[in-house]
């Protein structure tokens, strides 16, 4: 056994009679039976009675915020790879109670830490409420005639949710044979230590005995049993060590006597491929050497309703990347159609390439009917669309559309004569 | 004419590429996220990107998580939305009151509430200045083009490093999203940011800072020194006291650590333009229309000076005097009423001083132009 020191000397803070001191009581010995070095302990508190005892440990301590130490200790535990570390964490029945899916997600998740749970049932450091862990009948100041609900069992749902090491026990006399056993065991473990708040539980329920309240609460004192095999955390690892790497660049390769800028505008459905025309028609732009800005809107939901791109293809360097009203508007859908009214409304120049089979929109700019959907379907509309507005306005080379065509692997899917065709 | 374009390296890509390798060359060894529109690029990348990646199950956990990571000695960073980082404030009290490094994006988009998850705006400036109860400042810093993507991260986690805090770094959907050509042979190299250790031979004191008012760090991996870290209000050792004066004294310093220093993380962009009365004043992604709008009514003559602010909080002194220097002032910013405006003029504002404000779309450099001309 270590004779290490893991608690001051000075007075524990705790009312007279309060369980808590024999927790912090508890786990020294269980530490010195374990022999850890203060030091490579960490004793996570939080916010309630339980959380003052951080003071008189000579550990490393962190206070954290109610109910949120589980989770404050997972950090710690996931940036702590060292070996022969351990994480202790001390909380209330009402920080687990706003804290539970900490609780729940730790042991889940195999987090290397200890929770030793502080039940006394109720909500001591501000005036006795009840908590989600107060037994059904048990009486508080707020709750004279006792607790309508039934309690948490906490044991049962982390043991189900893959925790390591569980036990219940009450928190009378010496219990560090369980604590040590639970501070041995690798990855998440939990031991409830059940209490009565001397000042709140005892003068509610005067003569209560703890063993008959735990007893008749439904609530074991054992270990229970481990239902799911101990899993531990994976990080996500890098893929890349350059994420502006050098295959993002684009050169240029075309000419082109476009001067000053031009906006597009394309309106259509999701999945008919409206994000990836505009990024060709972009990139077209920058074989062609311009500045292009390009920029997505489309509803929260990914696979259905409208898409619409705005693409801005500039001989200058582009400062504003939003359109006012587009110098090109083209449509491909109905959804596409329903998005595009307003700023179709606002054009009082410029063109709009509409799909063929939709109505003409109200607008002062030229309509340019086009059987976009007619010629490749619907999902290839998109595409077509942006060949179709190359080869017939010749705003950039279309070699460069095709360049940026063929080196992408649709190439493979789709005709490049079919998105010739004019 | 020498023809710089032949040495140009331009790239097809967006802000996010350009923060989330910042941040990892700045020293970020450790991204938390938890899915959000419109941040979820930033999630993507650093899931290829950073040394470690994690997903949170709550916005909650994402800033438990950080603070244990850098109490650790881990640099974090994260990335959100308003409805995520409301659900981060009181941890973000914690990290702040415990001296914790770590960086939160946050990527605004229309509110209230859930609002339009796929709208931009600048909508959050209030609720971030006003994220430490008390009115301690987090040092908050506004991305305002592709450029700011790669040079305010690695600030941002500089600040956080050198100062202890979390920082939060501003931005909004078109920042983040947008494609766009960017010539990438001008970003500058970034070194690895490293947190100031405690290495003397002396009791070690968690809170007790040096003449920068900054205390040494030692994290919970070592076992020569006790460290101590806590939420509530302390004394050098970190221990909870009611009111003591050593442990006020200590919150004070929160304080002062950042006002103290705030000109070494004041950053902005400013074009006078002799005989200008009037100051074009923006920031985030509304400062594209800003500066857009400048140029051309330079072109038509009309003179007209502009203020990008990069540094948001605490207010850099300089905007003061930048500002007193002109009749007409105009602040452009995606929101209902001018929330920069307001927090550099208060509610009564100042003669002279307007907004060019709105929501649901981009400011236009033609309703700032408006603006200067009325």
């Amino acid at each position: 056994m270590s004779t290490a020191k893991y608690l001051t000397d000075s007075d524990l803070p705790f009312c007279k009679g309060c369980g808590h001191l024999l927790v912090a009581r508890n786990t020294e010995k269980a530490l010195l039976k374990l022999g850890f070095d203060p030091l490579d302990v960490v004793l996570v508190t939080d916010i309630g009675c339980h959380g003052i005892i951080d003071k008189s440990f000579l550990t490393h301590t962190v206070h954290g915020l109610h109910g949120r130490s589980v989770a404050l200790a997972g950090g710690i535990s996931l940036g702590m790879r060292e070996p022969g570390k351990k994480i202790v964490v001390f909380i209330g029945d009402g920080g687990a109670t706003i804290g539970i899916q900490h609780i729940i997600g730790a042991a889940h998740n195999g987090l290397n830490m200890t929770v030793v749970l502080h039940n006394n049932m109720l909500y001591g450091m501000t005036g006795g409420q009840p908590s989600e862990f107060t037994p059904c009948g048990f009486k508080t100041p707020v709750q004279p005639e006792g607790s309508t609900n039934e309690g948490y069992d906490i044991c049962e749902l982390i043991s189900a949710a893959g925790s390591s090491y569980t036990e219940r026990v009450l928190g009378i006399g010496d219990y560090s044979d369980s604590l040590a056993a639970a501070f041995s065991t690798k990855g998440f473990s939990l031991v409830e230590v059940m209490e009565i708040c001397p000042s709140f539980g005892t003068k509610s329920n005067p003569g209560l005995k703890l063993s008959s309240l735990v007893k008749d609460a439904g609530l074991e004192v054992k270990v229970f049993k481990c239902t799911n095999k101990h899993r531990s955390h994976s990080f996500i690892k890098p893929t890349e060590s350059n994420l502006c790497s050098e295959e993002h660049l684009i050169k240029k390769i075309f000419e082109t006597n476009l001067k000053g800028s031009v906006s597009v505008s394309l309106a259509g459905s999701a999945g008919e491929g409206i994000q990836l025309a505009a990024e060709f028609l972009a990139k077209a732009a920058m074989k062609s050497g311009l500045h292009v800005t390009k920029k997505g809107s489309y509803p929260v939901t990914v696979g259905v309703g409208f898409s619409a791109a705005d693409v801005i293809i500039s001989s200058d360097p582009i400062d504003f990347t939003g359109i006012l009203w587009p110098d090109v508007l083209i449509i491909t859908s109905s959804d596409g159609l329903s998005y595009a009214r307003a700023p179709a409304a606002g054009m009082k120049n410029g063109k709009i390439l509409i799909d063929d089979k939709l109505e003409t929109p109200a607008t002062e700019a030229e309509i340019i009917k086009v059987p976009f959907r007619k010629r490749v379907g619907e999902k290839n509309c998109s595409l077509y669309s942006i060949f179709w507005f190359l080869n017939t306005y010749h705003y950039l080379p279309i070699d460069a559309l095709k360049q940026v065509f063929l080196e992408n692997k649709i190439s493979a899917k789709i005709s490049l004569e079919k998105m010739m065709e004019v | 004419m020498h023809d710089t374009n032949k040495k140009r390296k331009t790239a097809f890509i967006d802000g996010s590429r350009l923060i989330t390798e910042s941040c990892v060359r700045a020293g970020a060894d450790i991204f938390i996220g938890y899915p959000i529109t419109p941040a979820d690029l930033l999630y993507k990348y650093a899931a290829k990107r950073y040394p470690i990646m994690m997903a949170a199950p709550d916005e909650i956990t994402v800033l438990q998580w950080m603070s244990g990571f850098a109490a650790t000695g881990h640099i974090p960073v994260t990335a959100t939305s308003f409805p995520g980082y409301a659900l981060m404030i009181e941890s973000v009290n914690m990290a702040f009151m415990m001296e914790l490094p770590m960086v939160i994006i946050l990527v605004q988009r229309l509110g209230p509430a859930t609002g339009t998850a796929t709208l931009g705006a600048m909508g959050d400036l209030s609720v971030v200045n006003g994220t430490i109860s008390g009115g301690f400042h987090l040092p908050t810093f506004a991305i305002s083009n592709m450029k700011d993507c790669w040079d305010l991260p690695t600030m941002a986690i500089e600040t956080a490093v050198r100062l202890r805090t979390p920082v939060v770094l501003l931005t909004s959907k078109e920042m983040v999203m947008n494609l766009c050509s960017f010539d990438i042979s001008k970003l500058e190299d970034i070194s690895k940011k490293h947190i100031k250790t405690f290495e003397r031979e002396e009791e070690y004191y968690p809170y007790k800072p040096d003449n920068d008012g900054v205390p040494p760090f030692l994290p919970l991996t070592q076992n020569k020194y006790q460290v101590r870290l806590t939420a509530s209000t302390h004394n050098m050792k970190g221990i909870l006291q009611n009111s003591s004066l050593e442990a006020i004294n200590n919150t004070k310093r929160l304080h002062n650590k950042i006002i103290n220093h705030l000109d070494s993380f004041s950053f902005y962009e400013i074009n006078e333009q002799a005989g200008a009365d009037t100051l074009v004043v923006s920031y985030d992604v509304s400062a594209q229309a800003a500066r857009k709008a400048v140029y051309e009514l330079k072109l038509t003559g009309k003179p007209v000076s502009l203020l990008i602010a990069k540094t948001i909080f605490p207010v850099p002194d300089v905007y003061m005097d930048i500002l007193n220097k002109y009749r007409k002032v105009i602040i452009a910013e995606e929101n209902l009423e001018g929330q920069f405006r307001q927090i550099l003029f208060g509610k009564a504002g100042r003669r002279g001083v307007s907004g060019v404000n709105g929501i649901a779309k981009m400011i236009s450099p033609e309703a700032i132009i408006a603006e200067v001309l009325k």
